[in-house]
């Protein structure tokens, strides 16, 4: 394709070819302090193509192709195309990622071990791990969380974090600008800006956490921490994972291991602040 | 009307781990994971490896477990027995 | 060279795996996952010498094609016990009935709906208990079912609803409407069954299905990986059989198959290296077309002869209808994509 960008993001290599120069332009910004491996062939390929070459010009629009293509996406307009880079290299990974069982959660880790927050778009995970990311954690990514099946280690995927809407501005007023993306406006999902995770949560990406405690977060109302039986906190993960039928027997052991190891809560909290204070508490507890 | 005869899936072929009020049972030979509460894993457990219709299943049952007054268990042990057939974990025999 | 040429060099044995410079992995692997083969690829080079992250890669297709396997064939197991109660006999087809009857072919081989084939007297009671036992019509609208109905050679698709899986129930093997018509009973009298008590066709029906569903029937797309199913069996029965290829003749004939099975066999040479018999080994100036269609994918996994893959197209549909049914059908597909596009 006419231009390319080459991507590692935790264990997974990728390549992303577009027939546009300005996502790859965003996303080479995004990911420029990432480690490097030019001889490393790519696990997935992501595709920005224009359905017919003159829509390259006119109206420009962006459809996502690859190893793995859901059949009715829509096309995004070129301003979005970070956004449809990510959502292609998102669905690569979640369809076609085998060697960990893939939890969409996000995650941070302290002391070599492991705070996963597990939760639907809107339950703040993202927000949560990026602010605790910003504290004394390791970010270890806000979209999915690795669990290796033997050992049951949790392994990071820390992309730039997609921090969306009322969270942009929570979390720019805490960092530097160079490390926040362009904002991109009026997407599907509202307003999106992407941050690139602190520098040492990029070069500790390799490294495992073992899971300590399992939160299911949930954005607004009271605040209310509910202990949530092994039994429950399996099915929502099993619900949260989008390969955990492929993986079979592994993925079976994995996650019995996983609820049956590591203290699960369903917190509900009113904002980040109160959110966090929960997490740390429940973390201090859990691990001490 | 008399009882289908069913047999178990063999004991190799399941992992049955219990969380707490429910029971994860992975069938090897499907790669399904199955969420069973009480009484279908006692009734899996109490089938053995030969064929067992709901009659016998429930006599099992009654001897093992204190069932009451309970109206006619025979008919709901066959629903529970048409429930575990069509999941794959019993079969007719 | 191309990716999908390495592809094919790698699967045939002609190219050495650890000479090959690490990014040309990258396309090969686009390649192979388009084509439906990345796992087919990995058991084809289990143990090879192989740069680390692509080992790691194909370590992982391995073990997600077992649990595939496996998946799959509880399909035709569960199948096999909703037709049981009614004693209806049924053939398994393709990807399941290779892996039911441990063929090589279905190492990592990607095995999609559960084809079965019943004798056409029985379809309508196998209907029935399928949808007994679960499985139900995939939505459609009633074109669609009217032309399974009154044209094909399968029921329109159903679906399992806990198990979300397809089933396709045959009562031939190429549409009603096809210029060639197989000879179903034979293929279900002279079924053979395997270990694990499965009906399977016997190899060299089993060999001219393959044919027939990849030139017959279909416009080549994933020909690649019919056409090292194709290689597979006529290897693997050969060597078990010395009167194969004969055999296989005589049965391709009966089904009005030569020459499709000759075509396929050709190209089976051409691309995998199989070892044809004498009378077999022939060039024929037509098959580099379908060479040239087979290997249409660039670096990126994308086909790169549209126009050719066109005509594939048309001529899949030129075989399997008359010509007057076919400007209605694929004027009836037009109308309605474009109003999919419009809505």
């Amino acid at each position: 394709m006419r231009y390319c960008a080459r991507i590692a993001v935790g264990p997974v290599q990728f390549r992303v070819g577009s027939d546009w120069r300005r996502p790859i332009a965003d996303l080479d910004r995004l990911y420029s302090a990432y480690p490097k491996d030019e001889a490393r062939p790519a696990d997935a390929t992501v595709r920005l193509f224009a359905a017919r070459p003159w829509r390259r010009w006119l109206r420009p629009s962006v459809h996502i192709g690859g190893d793995f293509v859901v059949p009715d996406a829509l096309p995004l307009p070129l301003s979005m195309g970070l956004l449809a880079a990510e959502m292609a290299m998102n669905l690569q990974v979640a369809l076609g990622w085998r060697r960990h069982l893939l939890l969409h959660a996000s995650a941070v880790a302290r002391d070599g071990r492991a705070l996963i927050l597990s939760g639907e778009s809107g339950s703040g995970k993202s927000t949560l791990a990026a602010l605790l990311g910003e504290g004394a954690w390791r970010l270890m990514g806000d979209e999915f969380t690795l669990i290796e099946p033997v050992r049951g280690a949790a392994f990071a995927f820390p992309r730039a974090v997609s921090l969306k809407n009322q969270a942009i501005d929570e979390v720019a007023a805490r960092v530097d600008a160079a490390r926040l993306g362009p904002r991109l406006t009026g997407t599907p999902k509202g307003d999106i800006r992407h941050l690139i995770p602190r520098a040492d949560a990029i070069a500790a990406m390799h490294e495992p956490a073992r899971p300590a405690l399992l939160l299911f977060p949930r954005f607004g109302g009271e605040a209310a921490i509910e202990p949530m039986g092994e039994g429950e906190a399996f099915v929502r993960l099993t619900e949260a994972s989008t390969n955990y039928v492929a993986l079979g027997e592994a993925g079976f052991s994995a996650l019995t291991r996983l609820v049956r190891e590591v203290p699960a809560f369903g917190v509900t909290y009113p904002d980040s602040a109160t959110g966090i204070a929960l997490a740390e508490d429940l973390w201090t507890e859990a691990t001490a | 009307m008399t009882d289908r005869v069913f047999r178990a899936a063999p004991a190799d072929a399941l992992c049955i781990e219990p969380l707490g009020a429910i029971t994860a049972i992975f069938d090897r030979r499907s790669m399904q994971t199955h969420l069973v509460a009480p009484p279908l894993p006692e009734m899996l457990a109490l089938m053995g490896e030969g064929p067992c219709d709901a009659a016998l299943l429930t006599k099992r049952l009654e001897a093992a477990f204190d069932l009451g007054d309970t109206g006619d268990v025979r008919e709901r042990v066959a629903e529970r027995l048409d429930e575990l057939a069509a999941m794959g974990l019993v079969t007719a025999a | 060279m191309s990716p999908a040429q390495t592809l094919v060099d790698l699967l045939a044995g002609r190219c050495e795996p650890g000479e090959l410079p690490p990014r040309a992995w990258e396309g090969v692997i686009g390649v192979a996952r388009a084509e439906a083969m990345l796992a087919t690829l990995a058991h084809r080079l289990e143990g090879a010498s192989l740069p680390p992250s692509v080992a790691a890669l194909f370590a992982d297709q391995r073990a997600a094609a077992k649990v595939a396997t496996a998946q799959a064939l509880w399909e035709a197991e569960m199948a096999r016990r909703a037709l049981a109660s009614e004693c209806i006999e049924f053939v398994l087809l393709k990807g399941a009935a290779y892996a039911a009857a441990g063929l090589s072919c279905s190492a990592g081989r990607q095995i999609g709906d559960l084809d079965i084939l019943v004798l056409a007297a029985d379809i309508r009671r196998a209907e029935n208990e399928l949808l007994e036992a679960g499985w139900e019509w995939v939505k459609s609208d009633p074109y669609d079912d009217h032309y399974y109905r009154a044209h094909m050679h399968e029921l329109p698709p159903m679906i399992h609803k806990t198990r979300d899986r397809m089933i396709d129930v045959h009562h031939t093997i190429l549409p009603r409407t096809h210029r060639i018509t197989p000879d179903a009973l034979a293929l279900v009298s002279d079924a053979v069954t395997t270990e694990g008590g499965f009906a399977v066709l016997c190899p060299a029906d089993m060999t001219a299905h393959c044919a027939a569903h990849m030139l017959a029937d279909g416009d080549l797309q994933g020909g690649l990986r019919n056409l090292w199913d194709f290689h597979c069996l006529t290897r693997d029965f050969a060597a078990a059989d010395a009167g194969f290829w004969g055999r296989l003749d005589a049965r391709a004939e009966l089904h009005g198959l030569r020459a499709a099975v000759r075509r396929a066999a050709r190209l089976a040479r051409d691309l995998y290296g199989s070892a044809l018999p004498p009378g077999w080994d022939e060039q024929v100036g037509g098959d580099a077309w379908y060479r040239r269609r087979l290997l249409a994918r660039d670096d990126w996994g994308r086909p790169t002869d549209r126009w050719l893959e066109q005509v594939f197209y048309i001529r899949s549909h030129w075989l399997r209808m008359p010509t007057m049914m076919l400007a209605r059908h694929l004027w009836t597909k037009w109308r309605r994509r474009r109003h999919h596009f419009a809505g």
